[in-house]
């Protein structure tokens, strides 16, 4: 599958957290293609492994991208037909009035984000946000037609058709992380052509919006000798700060921290270096919040490294990425795994 | 369908140009003239000659927002054009100026804010929108400041018999009047689509002075707010009890002989009907019954949820409905039914 049809039918695919099923197919069909192997584990995590040169019983190499994505829970179907939901993940209730949900019930049914119309807000009320609990779904049904197709704790989901902002630049919504999910695609997709001595696992992991769960027993499952989570980082914007934010379209950011192993961390920067693939320097001083965080604890501990793919908007129904980011992301993980022989991993633990 | 085709169209107020051509490509064949004013409202004549005359009229316009600035970076600041709630535009897609350039208003990623900020809404001021430009330079190659923004919004049933989508204030009342010229009543008709009603119904007056009809009927979209949160009698309408009759507005009283007559109208023909009960906005009604020495008019409202924002909502029974009153309403005043010597 070409990249920008993959990113568009997953982006637009359904996949909260706990839901993954939807996406989780479309992966695994492309992973296919381009693994030895791909198989489902318990949790859901959809796991594909390329055989390495040695066949021997070292630990693999893991990379992991979440599919899950931020969404809702219906909580309540009201008078009138309307439905009341709570968040799962973190989600600015101020992004949500009129945005379109799709609600996957006994059928997937559509619905619009509602609020307290302004007109009859006073004025004190409209300098205040909207909060989570005032907000309601609208899907144009009565209360019985609802009863009939929803329960309390059906998934919803945003809907969001992905639109190509310039020929690289897309916006949508999920595309925190299946932008990371579609560069494990260009990794295994590199690696068809490159010679690597250990096994690599990609993982399309679930749950990562609610702790980090799917990465915790897919690390345990794998045992890798090095995980590296793909992650999204924030993309420099008018009113943030620069020190904290990553350019767009500038390259991938190489995350630094007590998160990630210092021998990884130097590896992918001479790497970056070396081929001449743009990169970014991500500073992170107080670990929380990817993927990289529940592989570096795993069993004994692994050493971890971390790539954020440049996001605008995240946690929003309109997330931009620029595609060249998610394909050297590939290229640099590639040129790892080509690379990490015997020795390299044999130097990893720290003396 | 129709509606789907004029709500997908862009026509914020002031740039009326592409819903104007659609709607006369429309009308065209079936009336006996079709002409234009200096402001860009288009006239729709049917049996021009004809006695009583009556206008019926619908905006063409929609609430959008005006490119004010190109910082550098290449993101775009913007001002609403119409009343907008600026708490609807966080993360919505947009498409920009006449080639319809693809891009987004997006907001503070919610791990970057401090709390106690988030009790406020974003500050206008703060959102902008982005079209993948890197630079200024990038961004001022495809995008003017001035250039109009529309909402990115398609018009699909959310289930049978209900519809999703932007602009249906009050490009519903469009697709009406285009219904209603198609059939042939034995009355004088001018379609008027106006513009620049979002931005103070500015259309409206010129358009009913050429006019000058025996009677006016303005088919609005307007809010139901019969939704959560919301105290019954400020519903002002309820989406699916039928098309509404404005009793008032900001801008407009009603004339109680005209209320009477359209009302028996719709109890004689089961038409189901609301009133309309708030009193808050505008609509072109208000300057077409103060035009000249006056013009006996009414207004007729649909109910949509979510107006003026990108997305709204729609029950095409009541736009039906709509459609089967005024069709009643005009065939009997072409008989005679209509008390117009009571009314001056």
């Amino acid at each position: 599958m070409e990249l920008k049809d993959f990113i568009t039918r997953i982006s637009e695919a359904t996949g909260v957290s706990g839901n993954e099923e939807e996406v989780g197919e479309i992966i695994q069909e492309a992973f296919r293609t381009l693994a030895d192997d791909v198989y489902v584990d318990k949790l859901g995590n959809v796991i594909a492994r390329k055989e390495g040169k040695k066949k021997s019983e070292a630990p693999p190499l893991m990379f992991a991208a979440h599919m899950d994505e931020i969404g809702f829970l219906v909580s309540k179907a009201e008078d009138g037909g309307f439905i009341r939901f709570e968040p799962l993940g973190g989600i600015d209730p101020r992004t949500l009035p009129g945005q379109e949900v799709v609600i996957k019930g006994r059928e997937k049914i559509r619905g619009i984000i509602g609020a307290k119309p302004p007109h009859v807000q006073d004025a004190k009320e409209r300098e205040q946000a909207i909060k989570m609990e005032k907000l309601f779904i609208d899907c144009g049904r009565s209360q019985e037609e609802l009863n009939e197709i929803i329960q309390v704790g059906d998934f919803i989901s945003f809907y969001q058709e992905l639109t190509w902002l310039k020929e690289n630049i897309c916006a949508g919504k999920a595309l925190d992380d299946r932008a990371g999910v579609a560069a494990l695609s260009i990794l295994l997709k590199e690696l068809g052509n490159r010679s690597h001595d250990f096994d690599v696992i990609a993982v399309a992991t679930v749950q990562e919006e609610v702790g980090l769960r799917g990465a915790i027993t897919g690390s345990y499952h794998i045992n890798p000798a090095v995980g590296i989570a793909i992650d999204v980082g924030f993309a420099r914007r008018k009113g943030l700060e620069k020190e904290r934010t990553l350019q767009s379209g500038a390259g991938p950011g190489i995350s630094w921290g007590p998160h990630v192993h210092p021998q990884i961390f130097n590896k992918l920067k001479e790497i970056g270096e070396r081929d001449e693939i743009p990169y970014q320097l991500e500073p992170v001083p107080f670990p929380s919040g990817t993927d990289t965080y529940a592989i570096q604890m795993s069993r004994c501990g692994v050493a971890t490294g971390l790539i954020s793919i440049p996001l605008a908007y995240m946690h929003t129904p309109v997330e931009t990425i620029n595609i060249k980011d998610i394909k050297r992301t590939g290229r640099l993980l590639a040129s790892f795994c080509a690379e990490a022989d015997e020795k390299f991993l044999e130097g990893l633990p720290c003396l | 369908m129709l509606i789907k085709i004029l709500t997908e169209a862009c026509g914020v107020s002031g740039r009326e140009g592409e819903v104007r051509q659609l709607i006369r490509g429309e009308v065209e064949g079936y009336v006996d003239e079709v002409n234009g004013d200096y402001m860009g409202n288009l006239f729709a004549w049917k049996r021009k000659n004809g006695r009583p005359l009556v206008m019926l009229a619908a905006h063409m316009d929609e609430v959008g927002l005006m490119v004010m600035g190109i910082d550098n970076e290449g993101l775009l600041s913007f001002s609403p054009v119409g009343g907008i709630d600026p708490r609807v535009l966080v993360g919505k897609k947009v498409l920009v100026g006449k080639e319809k350039i693809n891009g987004v208003i997006g907001s503070k990623p919610i791990h970057m804010q401090e709390k106690h900020k988030r009790e406020k809404p974003f500050p206008s001021k703060e959102l902008f929108i982005d079209i993948g430009a890197e630079n200024q330079e990038q961004a001022s190659r495809e995008v003017n400041v001035g250039d109009y923004v529309a909402f990115d919004t398609a018009t699909v049933p959310l289930k049978p018999g209900v519809l999703q989508g932007k602009a249906f204030d009050d490009r519903a009342g469009c697709a009406a009047i285009i219904e209603i010229l198609k059939e042939d009543l034995p009355v004088g008709i001018c379609g008027c689509f106006t513009v620049q009603e979002e931005v103070g119904s500015r259309g409206a007056g010129v358009a009913a002075f050429r006019v000058n009809p025996d009677i006016a009927f303005v088919l609005e979209g307007t809010t139901a707010s019969d939704v959560p949160e919301c105290v019954e009698h400020r519903y002002s309408t309820s989406m699916g009890k039928g098309p509404a009759l404005t009793m008032a507005d900001r801008s407009f009283l009603s004339n109680p002989r005209i209320n009477k007559y359209v009302m028996d109208i719709a109890e004689r023909e089961n038409i189901p009907y609301q009133l309309r009960r708030t009193n808050v906005g505008g609509t072109d009604t208000g300057r077409i019954y103060q035009t000249k020495s006056g013009i006996p008019a009414a207004g007729f409202s649909l109910p949509c949820r979510y107006i003026h924002s990108p997305v709204s909502m729609l029950n095409i029974e009541d736009y039906n409905n709509m459609v089967k009153w005024m069709k009643a309403i005009l065939y009997d005043i072409g008989k005679g039914g209509f008390p117009f010597e009571r009314i001056d």
